[in-house]
């Protein structure tokens, strides 16, 4: 079967995915795909949440194993039980998350030299001198301009990430693996990383480049795949077209809110707003019963407009307006004694409560911030916090035994409808939403957005997520955020989907000439 | 389905019951091997399970137990009070003080006492939330500088009528007998004071800890202080009246010994936290928590409290007693961290 090319061609890759499965459950993560990556090319893979993009690299970093399929790395078949055989075959990962990128309290050299400190390589005695020779070498190769001696705490994040970029490299790698890389990063920042990318890519590295950026993308792939559904369902060369790709990420039967809803009066009334001394004052109205997405790059203000709205920001200037009376929360507990409620952004940091605390089940993690209205007196009632569990389980069809089952036995999606049933369990004026679907599959997600958009809603809600996909789905109107201020507002149902990609990738288009300059 | 289930049932039948066996046994450890020892007690030494005998167990008890609880609300707001030794130490030595060279009476010297307990809870809370200093180290700086200032007044010597201060005069007060009723007045001519004031305490710190919104934001705060911030708890708040709860019992638990023994001594209060953190540590284990618990606390004192009674009955010196501590505290541990973990 194999050709004399596909032979050629394959001592060229720096890794090959063939046919490759996974599934969790009864979801389909990945479903046969079919990708390669040669050496000095760059790959972009795009998809929304739950695409399976994740997946793809957990298995060529050695942390999920294929249910069918095999991976091909520098021409030859491997299986990787773990991260360190991934990183023993040459496949080099640098996460999203800056927290986990070195270790703070060593300088820059012994971060560079890391793995071989950790694992031995160089000798027991970790003599400064041949450390620091090391580290230098490491350092040149792929033209990292910093102090070796400095405390890796003192660095910024672009650095901590060039740092990381070149201690996993250092070690003969034949495939870099960057998640979100530029997430936490500004122009200048993404600049140097973006060509130490390219040096990397000249010596002959492969690079697969996980984002949402088309900026970033343009900027430095040579080829687009789009993922949906675990399956790839477009592949570009450039020059790329990302209407395209966008919208295969997204399909051809984009989920727009069904039929439009009765809109209410005014609910909040947002009126020269300004989330940052810096940002530009921005109006936004809400009417009962409605739902507004916020989309708009990471760093874009989405979570610090939710987190202003809940008292947990001051209001830099502008006023709310909420029902008729002026909004200047002070604290959460003053928001949710008046209806305005926050599911915040990454549950397990901002909503649940670890399983060894008391009361952390499905019934206490609903009940939490509704106690103090529930019992005035102070005695709880297990089974008026029961009741409401049950409730929400029933309302969001969440799969579960009961109300006393912990939240880590349950799947993400889950866990995620047990946060929302939180917030729906007391009626509410304003429902501030960040990120509900992180980390949700499919299926989770559509029960998420029917119990969002059931009519019995009242209270405005505000949503923020970084898929324009999720955005249409679950939205009346989608607002445009960039700079800490909303810069454009559409209507979803009024063939708002053309309007809202041509918006975001205008924007989108803005940024990356920007980062060019 | 239906064919494959019932093929696995024998088996699965037998390994559930296993466990369930091995769960009940690990819920009531503690409880299964109290009734072992009070059986081995008895049986060598009849006097053992004598009324008498059970309330002198619980009054040698009452004043860790009452300092374990404290720890144990300190411990659900992920804190640790490591003062509350010297807290009770300091309230001891205050109080003999207050009364003996001050000439206070017993109700302005409990008040004194009490509220510098809470001040320094607070002071400790303040530490921790306003300075940002990790809990175990501000207590642990509360606890020295404790130890050291209930020493500085009386230049280091204990406080008894006659005492001579460092500035040359000498204290002519002495206890007030109200005071001392607190620590010696025995109801119905058997059960002691302390023993009663300990139980209520307890038993409404638990009511607090279990039953109320508030236990439940104490423990909410320890378990993801963000989250419950985020709820709307004032975390920062629970976490001070944490410690200022905590100072409070430690005050009171001094109260009770300088009462018992009627003088300031100085080396009163030396084995207290140790003994009472090993009791909240202890309690982890009571009923297969896994968390602090204020009835865990109390029975995992009294559990102490009862076997080094019923060594010392049986003449084990003791000189052993810190050594069987430990083995308990570290069998509680294992139970509770260890062995067939929880999931």
């Amino acid at each position: 079967m194999p050709t004399p090319a596909a032979l050629s061609s394959a001592a060229s890759n720096a890794i090959a995915w063939r046919g490759v499965s996974k599934r969790f459950g009864a979801t389909v993560a990945l479903d046969g795909v079919d990708l390669e990556v040669r050496r000095g090319e760059a790959v972009a893979l795009l998809g929304s949440n739950g695409a399976g993009k994740s997946t793809l690299a957990k298995i060529a970093s050695g942390v999920l194993r294929p249910d069918a399929g095999s991976l091909t790395i520098g021409g030859r078949s491997v299986s990787l039980g773990s991260p360190r055989d991934a990183r023993a075959a040459g496949v080099a990962v640098v996460h999203q998350r800056t927290d986990q990128l070195g270790a703070p309290g060593l300088d820059v050299a012994e971060n560079l030299v890391l793995d071989q400190l950790c694992g031995g390589g160089l000798g027991w005695l970790a003599r400064p001198s041949r450390i620091r020779a090391r580290a230098a070498a490491i350092a040149a190769e792929i033209g990292l301009d910093l102090d070796l001696s400095a405390d890796f705490n003192t660095l910024g994040p672009a650095h901590k990430q060039l740092v990381a970029i070149a201690r996993a490299v250092g070690a003969d790698a034949s495939l870099l693996l960057l998640d979100e890389p530029t997430a936490c990063l500004s122009a200048a920042e993404a600049a140097t990383l973006f060509n130490v990318i390219d040096r990397l890519r000249a010596k002959g590295v492969g690079v697969l480049y996980i984002s949402h950026r088309m900026a970033d993308i343009e900027r430095i792939a040579d080829r687009l795949v789009v993922l949906r559904n675990g399956r790839i369902v477009g592949e570009q060369t450039r020059p790329f077209d990302f209407k395209l790709g966008i919208r295969q990420m997204i399909g051809r039967d984009v989920d727009t809110a069904a039929a439009p809803r009765p809109r209410g009066a005014t609910m909040a009334k947002i009126e020269g707003l300004r989330l940052t001394p810096r940002g530009a004052p921005f109006d936004l109205d809400l009417a009962a019963g409605e739902i507004v997405a916020l989309v708009g790059a990471l760093g874009a203000g989405k979570s610090r407009l939710l987190r202003t709205l809940y008292g947990l920001e001051p209001i830099v200037a502008g006023s709310v307006n909420l029902g008729g009376k002026p909004w200047r929360p002070k604290n959460p507990a003053e928001s949710i004694a008046k209806g305005v409620f926050l599911a915040g952004e990454d549950r397990w940091a901002t909503s649940l409560l670890p399983a060894a605390t008391p009361a952390s089940d499905i019934a206490g993690t609903i009940a939490l911030p509704h106690r103090k209205a529930w019992f005035p007196r102070g005695i709880v009632d297990g089974a008026v916090e029961r009741k409401a569990a049950l409730g929400a389980i029933e309302a969001l069809r969440i799969r579960c035994r009961g109300p006393a089952d912990s939240l880590e036995s349950l799947s993400g999606g889950n866990q995620q409808k047990v946060v929302i049933g939180r917030w729906r369990a007391a009626p509410s004026r304003l429902l501030l939403l960040d990120e509900p679907f992180q980390g949700v599959d499919i299926g989770a997600r559509r029960d998420l957005v029917e119990s969002l958009r059931a009519s019995r809603v009242e209270g405005a809600t505000l949503v923020a997520v970084s898929d324009v996909e999720e955005a249409l789905e679950c939205a009346d109107r989608v607002a445009v955020m960039r700079d800490h201020a909303i810069v454009a507002l559409h209507d979803v149902d009024r063939g708002g989907a053309d309007a809202i990609m041509n918006s975001l990738s205008a924007i989108e288009g803005e940024s990356a000439a920007g980062a060019r300059s | 389905m239906s064919a494959e289930s019932n093929a696995g049932t024998a088996p699965a039948k037998r390994s559930i019951s296993v466990a369930a066996i091995g769960r009940a046994l690990r819920r009531h450890a503690l409880f299964v091997v109290l009734a072992l020892l009070v059986i081995l007690f008895q049986s060598r030494e009849p006097a053992f399970l004598s009324l008498n005998n059970l309330f002198s167990v619980l009054q040698s008890v009452a004043v860790v137990a009452l300092l374990g609880v404290g720890v144990t609300v300190t411990l659900a707001v992920d804190g640790f009070d490591l003062s509350v030794g010297s807290i009770a130490a300091f309230s001891l030595m205050l109080s003999s003080y207050a009364m003996v060279v001050l000439g206070l009476g017993a109700g302005a010297t409990v008040a004194l006492a009490l509220a510098a307990g809470a001040s320094i809870g607070l002071a400790n809370g303040l530490l921790i939330v306003a300075l940002r200093i990790p809990d175990l180290l501000a207590t642990l700086g509360m606890m020295f500088l404790l130890a050291g200032l209930q020493l500085i007044p009386t230049g280091g010597r204990s406080i008894t009528t006659g005492l001579a201060l460092p500035d040359g005069s000498i204290a002519r007060g002495a206890f007030d007998p109200n005071f001392l009723l607190t620590g010696r007045f025995k109801l119905w001519g058997l059960v002691p004071l302390p023993v009663v004031l300990v139980a209520f305490v307890a038993l409404a710190t638990w009511f607090l800890m279990e039953r109320t919104r508030w236990g439940r934001v104490f423990y909410a705060v320890g378990g993801n202080e963000t989250a419950a911030h985020y709820a709307g708890a004032p975390t920062k708040a629970y976490r001070v009246s944490a410690y200022v709860i905590s100072g409070v019992f430690g005050a009171l638990g001094g109260i009770f010994i300088a009462a018992r023994i009627g003088r300031g001594d100085v080396f009163a209060g030396a084995s207290l936290l140790l003994d009472s953190v090993a009791a909240a540590l202890i309690g982890f284990a009571v009923l297969n928590r896994g968390h602090a618990n204020v009835f865990g606390t109390v029975a995992g004192a009294i559990f102490v409290g009862v076997l080094l009674n019923g060594l010392t009955m049986l003449n084990v010196p003791y000189y052993t007693q810190d050594f069987v501590k430990g083995a308990v505290l570290v069998g509680a541990l294992a139970l509770t961290f260890g062995i067939g973990a929880r999931r």
